[in-house]
């Protein structure tokens, strides 16, 4: 085992953790680009019009052009940035946005399935489980931080601030929520939690965790009702206002691939993961059409709720859902130890 | 003793109850599942999109759009008689009119004179209709086409030739009580 760098659940080869490695990469930036003209489709209904349907068939089309037109785009910095700094900050919430999307599973372990080798349908099983999307969701903090400081302007730095208050309070919340579900399953990995929701999904002992982590997921991945850090009616957009080009397209492909893992950590905490009718090659469908129902529950929310103030944010975050999570976690702590 | 009495004068001003606190996150909830239960009638109620350039909203029978000016249609002769009433009434002062004598060889109107010049400065009017109320032979009336936009100002100097000839497109009309 001492190939591995990580120590994993379930030992794979090398071979088949670049590859996995690669389909992973690969297929979300397929996805995004879909996830981004369907959520503006979506949310042209949600407001009773169309949405883009002139690139294309459809507007099928839209979301090339809208990447041609970042890639042709000029990398502007400003004179009081710090270029290099600049230049990272999207590196940094790209890399940590996929890193987290590794542990999602979207399938079990499968021994000797695949010319003889033995795979599981997740990126990385490790035995840190979902401890792992927390510790690089709160890299991903950086990310906007750095870019927000490193670009020398006043609503950029606003708009860093702002994300790295939005979230430090939130994340507390969402580990507490989803420590409730640990507790109940008794494990960190997602693949054991996943299979511990054999016969009951988590989001009916865990109704109240279910809500703090959607309430907090939104908060997360800085997406409507709390988009704070991008408020554009008061700080122009927040941390990436000086970023043109593929820049600002790598903070918006990984706010959307922030989405994603969030529907996929949800998918598997909440929602029994590949659990379905079925075969079982047909588990990985399963996942994604779950995830594509919060990813739907994502725009839904967009489309309806208005930005939140400063201030209720962060009463909301510290008041509201920090002793709501805390009591949720106690609570299944307590009934866990009793039922045993 | 008390001061005036107010009587019926009293507006009792009906207030929600506060926000805050375990009952005001519950009523957040509900307000929030109200409101996701309205975006979502709206999906089910369709798009409400007119696709302007490939279809258009049909104007009211009153609706103000570009002028044109008026032949008889038995003669075919102009009803324009030059008398520059429309410069006179027009708020905008868009309107031009050089008036010139009829003779037996060159008829053009019904009148004695007519309008050898009729000019209309489309960027200057504000299409308030003076000069189709001003006219005494209904010569102008204001028509449905709104579609005028063009490239250059000097373009928009609609000549006497283009007002009297009928829009290139015709502008959907909306019917009584539609």
């Amino acid at each position: 085992m001492s190939t591995h760098l990580a120590a994993v659940g379930f030992p794979e080869s090398a071979l088949v953790q670049v590859i996995k490695a690669l389909v992973i990469f690969a297929f979300v930036l397929q996805v995004v680009p879909l996830i981004l003209l369907f959520e503006r489709k979506a949310l042209g209904r949600f407001q009773a019009r169309i949405g883009p349907n002139r690139v294309g068939p459809y507007g099928l089309m839209q979301p090339l052009a809208d990447v041609l037109k970042l890639l042709s785009k000029e990398q502007f910095t400003p004179a009081t940035a710090v270029p290099w700094m600049m230049a990272l900050a999207p590196a940094i919430s790209i890399f940590t946005a996929v890193a987290t999307l590794a542990i999602i599973p979207f399938g079990d372990t499968r021994k000797h399935a695949l010319f003889g080798a033995d795979y599981g349908l997740y990126g990385i099983d490790v035995s840190i489980g979902i401890l792992w999307a927390f510790a690089f969701g709160a890299l991903a903090f950086y990310g906007l931080m750095l870019g927000g400081w490193a670009s020398g302007s006043k609503y950029s730095f606003l708009g860093a601030m702002r994300s790295a208050a939005q979230l430090i309070s939130y994340e507390v919340s969402l580990a507490l929520a989803l420590l409730g579900v640990v507790i109940t399953a008794g494990s960190l990995s997602l693949t054991e939690i996943v299979n511990g929701q054999g016969h009951i999904w988590y989001i009916v002992p865990q109704f109240v965790g279910f809500l703090i982590f959607m309430v907090a997921g939104f908060a997360e991945t800085n997406r409507p009702p709390f988009d704070l850090p991008e408020a554009d009616a008061e700080i122009v957009a927040g941390y990436n206002t000086e970023f043109g080009g593929m820049r600002f397209g790598s903070f918006f492909m990984a706010e959307y691939i922030n989405v994603i893992a969030i529907s996929g950590i949800a998918t598997a905490m909440f929602l029994g993961g590949w659990h379905g009718p079925g075969p079982g090659y047909l588990d990985p469908l399963w996942v994604i059409l779950k995830m594509f129902f919060f990813i739907f529950v994502f725009v839904w929310v967009r489309a309806t709720l208005p930005r939140l103030r400063y201030d209720q944010l962060m009463a909301f975050g510290w008041k509201v859902l920090l002793p709501l999570a805390t009591l949720n976690a106690l609570v299944t702590a307590i009934v866990v130890v009793a039922t045993a | 003793m008390s001061p005036w009495d107010p009587g019926q004068d009293v507006i009792e001003v009906q207030r929600g109850p506060e926000p805050g606190g375990a009952a005001g996150a519950y009523r957040a909830f509900g307000e929030t599942l109200r409101g996701l239960k309205t975006t979502m009638a709206r999906v089910f109620e369709g798009p409400v999109t007119v696709e302007y350039p490939e279809e258009k909203t049909p104007v009211y029978p009153r609706f103000r759009g570009r002028h044109k000016l008026h032949r008889f249609e038995d003669t075919g002769l102009e009803k324009c008689v030059g008398c520059s009433l429309c410069a006179a009434a027009c708020p905008a002062e868009c309107i031009r009119v050089v008036a010139s004598e009829n003779t037996p060889e060159h008829q053009v109107s019904a009148g004695e004179r007519y309008a050898s010049v009729y000019e209309i400065n489309m960027s200057r009017c504000i299409f308030c209709g003076y000069c189709e109320i001003a006219c005494p032979f209904d010569a102008i009336t204001m028509g449905n086409d709104y579609e005028m936009a063009d490239y250059t100002r000097s373009d928009l100097i609609f000549t006497k030739e283009m007002l009297l000839a009928d829009p290139i497109e015709r502008t959907p009309l909306r019917r009584e009580g539609e």
